[in-house]
């Protein structure tokens, strides 16, 4: 290569290339923008490309698609008209108190468990990182609920929450009546809390991660300068394990928006009276149960596009300086 | 940023090109079909007395018909059969008879494409008719057609605790349950001397079927046999349909029934006195000590007059069956005179046949308790062949839950707002 074209093209190969166009760099501009700098790898990622594609991509399309259409589940080979029906289906969507009702609920569910999700996964997170003794028997404590099927720790709460259960024993007059997961009030403030506490220990492994990459050098140079333990874990932890942070609030956002197992199985079947319907649930109940897909494909694009809006909303809020 | 928002874009617009491009062409029945032999196969309920039966009938059929092979398996697990069916037809892979269709699932299945009119075999309605007598109209869809066969039933009436009701101070062998009036003394009774937590404990929870076990078979026996829907129109927002709500949340409100979701049976571990339920639950019940009665009304009916819900669980031929000659023996063979009787000894439920204490005397001298199930068998109210049935069920049962179990706001305007929903949904195509 001659000296001249690698002193030009060191600081930034495409800006040079735009400025001083070789024959055929236009050509070869569009392709790179198309193939990328390495098309190498687009063949090394296309096996998993085509899984998404089959598995997401394509679903995603066909949810968009029939919530445009008067769509219906038929058998194979059955023809049924499936018309264009426009915003049809999202004004019947909007227009339906009760899924209305859901998304509200949904966000109840949201404002008291991502906060309690994020600040619990945090302490324990930092006290399992401080303690010596014991640590793998902690860690393996927190873990155990979240891997434990959904179902098995769902009779337990029950059990627990139920009016005559052990919460309800150890409150004695101030127990709520009626019970907790068929009290309107309480019923969704149960559930998340039962989902924080099941879903915990995952979130405390990804503080403890971040945590432990958190320079010790850091802390030291705190230290000397003066800085109390509190004031140390809020200049430099707090800090150092915001990208985790950022992950956590994320990933419960995500899975919160998509709550349907404790509602159906908790609070049986949504209730009391509907208090603790979430849009998957009526999504399952619309689509599967009573053969309204394209209903239910309308309730999970608008889902789709709160999740994104807050979980957007919320990257902004934990990455600001 | 900007390439890959170009590349999302792209995707997802072919992604919904290619969904648009989905769904296949039409196709008729053909006689050609119906008269085509060869191996088939079926699902029935995983109820373990339903299995013997099935093996049975299985074991014999094939016996006889080696080059039409009959392969039997217990229904694929889900949250219910409607749903199991639902996607089964969409995926085009359902058994060619389904011996556990639920009513309220066929006008849906009906829709799908996924159901074969059985009245278009040459002797279909004729058969069914002829079998199940008059009761058979219920289950024709709205074109008149039989898209099921009316099998077996299950009425439902009110299960009794003796031992409970012994230890409440209360006569085991005729306890005073026809009228509301006596039901409800009855019940405060188990509950004030503790002979168990509650007098009665239907499920409360919200799914849309939960109504069959406590509103709907005291509706059909306070209404005389109306059915939720008649003649495009709601029916239980009348002085029926109110008085038996009325029951259920004095009942709710002073604690004789539980409100909360209930793990396990409560009637089988002592928790609840009574129970609301078909002879298909006698299996489960093992050595308990119990009595039946038919369900109570207002102002107390014998019980030659006493409808009930049938809670019938029907066969089905799937349009995805290519030997439905085949399947139409095999479903006349196994709904047979003698195949029933087999089905009444080892399972107990009805079938939906004619005269049936006159059809199976010998078992019925031989067992008198299912007598009254058999009695009842004839009065029965079945669901409504709607549109929307599913959807119908759970506005009717949203209303319940909040007027009734929970006790809040006026019965009367929950009945009639949920009569005016259900009236939208059962006009719709």
């Amino acid at each position: 290569m001659p000296a001249e074209t690698a002193h030009r093209r060191a600081p930034g190969s495409r800006r040079t290339v735009a400025a001083t166009p070789a024959p055929g760099g236009q050509r070869r501009s569009r392709l790179e923008f198309a193939l990328g700098r390495h098309p190498a790898g687009l063949l090394l990622a296309a096996p998993y490309a085509l899984f998404v594609a089959a598995v997401f991509v394509y679903p995603i399309g066909l949810g968009v698609w029939m919530s445009f259409h008067d769509s219906f589940f038929t058998a194979p080979g059955v023809s049924v008209p499936q018309p264009f029906v426009g915003l049809d289906n999202y004004k019947a969507v909007l227009a339906n108190p009760a899924i209305r009702a859901s998304f509200v609920h949904v966000a109840e569910f949201l404002v008291i468990n991502v906060p309690l999700t994020l600040v619990f996964s945090l302490l324990l997170a930092t006290a399992l990182n401080s303690v010596v003794h014991w640590r793998g028997f902690m860690r393996v404590s927190y873990y155990v609920p979240y891997v434990t099927a959904s179902v098995a720790t769902i009779t337990v709460w029950m059990f627990m929450f139920n009016s005559s259960g052990i919460v309800n024993q150890i409150l004695g007059p101030l127990a709520p009546d009626p019970a907790w997961l068929v009290n309107r009030f309480w019923a969704m403030p149960s559930i998340a809390l039962y989902v924080t506490w099941k879903q915990l220990g995952f979130f405390i492994l990804l503080f403890l991660a971040a945590l432990q990459n958190v320079p010790k050098e850091l802390h030291e140079a705190a230290a000397m300068d003066g800085a109390s333990r509190w004031q140390g874990y809020r200049a430099v932890t707090l800090p150092a394990v915001r990208p985790a942070t950022t992950l956590v609030v994320l990933l419960a956002i995500i899975t919160g928006a998509n709550l349907f197992t404790e509602p159906y199985l908790l609070t049986g079947g949504g209730g009391p009276n509907g208090a603790s319907t979430t849009p998957v649930f009526l999504l399952y109940q619309q689509g599967i149960q009573q053969g309204k897909p394209a209903i239910a494909s309308a309730i999970g694009v608008l889902l789709v596009i709160g999740v994104l809006i807050i979980t957007y909303a919320s990257r902004k809020l934990t990455e600001r300086e | 940023m900007k390439r890959s928002l170009i590349i999302l874009i792209a995707t997802l617009a072919t992604a919904s090109l290619l969904a648009a491009c989905g769904g296949g062409s039409s196709s008729s029945q053909t006689s050609d079909k119906q008269t085509a032999k060869g191996p088939i196969t079926i699902w029935y309920s995983n109820n373990p007395n339903e299995v013997k039966w099935g093996k049975q009938v299985v074991a014999t059929w094939n016996a006889a018909h080696p080059n039409e092979k009959v392969t039997a398996q217990e229904i694929p697990a889900g949250s219910s059969s409607e749903e199991v069916i639902g996607a089964a037809i969409t995926a085009g892979n359902t058994a060619d008879l389904i011996y556990n269709t639920s009513p309220v699932g066929v006008p849906q299945f009906q829709k799908q494409g996924g159901l074969v009119d059985l009245s278009t075999f040459p002797d279909g309605t004729k058969y069914i008719e002829s079998r199940t007598g008059p009761a058979a109209a219920q289950y024709a869809s709205a074109d008149g057609d039989y898209y099921q066969l009316p099998w077996k039933s299950n009425p439902v009436m009110v299960f009794y605790n003796k031992a409970i009701m012994r230890k409440a101070g209360i006569d085991p062998n005729n306890p005073p349950l026809a009228t509301y009036d006596e039901f409800l003394a009855t019940a405060r009774t188990i509950v004030k001397s503790k002979a168990a937590k509650y007098a009665i404990y239907p499920s409360p929870s919200s799914e849309f079927y939960q109504s069959w076990f406590d509103f709907y078979p005291l509706y059909a026996a306070e209404s005389g046999g109306k059915q939720l829907v008649e003649n495009g129109a709601s029916t239980f927002a009348d002085k029926d349909g109110t008085t038996v709500a009325e029951l259920w949340r004095t009942i709710y409100a002073e604690k004789l029934a539980g409100n909360e979701p209930y793990t396990g049976d409560a009637f089988l571990d002592g928790t609840a006195g009574m129970a609301l339920a078909g002879p298909w639950a006698i299996a489960s019940y093992g050595k308990m000590d119990w009595g039946v009665a038919p369900v109570p009304t207002s102002a107390g009916m014998t019980p030659k007059e006493t409808y009930t819900f049938a809670d019938s669980k029907n066969i089905g031929m799937y349009s995805s069956c290519k030997n439905q000659g085949t399947a139409w023996a095999f479903l006349k063979f196994s709904t047979s005179p003698k195949e029933d009787g087999a089905l009444l000894q080892t399972t107990g439920q009805m079938p939906l046949r004619v005269d049936l204490t006159k059809a199976y005397p010998a078992y019925f001298a031989k067992n008198p308790a299912y007598s009254m199930f058999a009695e009842q068998a004839s009065r029965t109210v079945e669901v409504p062949n709607v549109s929307n049935p599913v959807e119908v069920w759970q506005t009717f049962r949203d209303a319940w839950t909040g007027a009734v179990i929970f006790g809040k706001g006026d019965i009367t305007s929950a009945l009639k707002d949920a009569a005016a929903a259900i009236d939208k949904l059962v006009s719709q195509k």
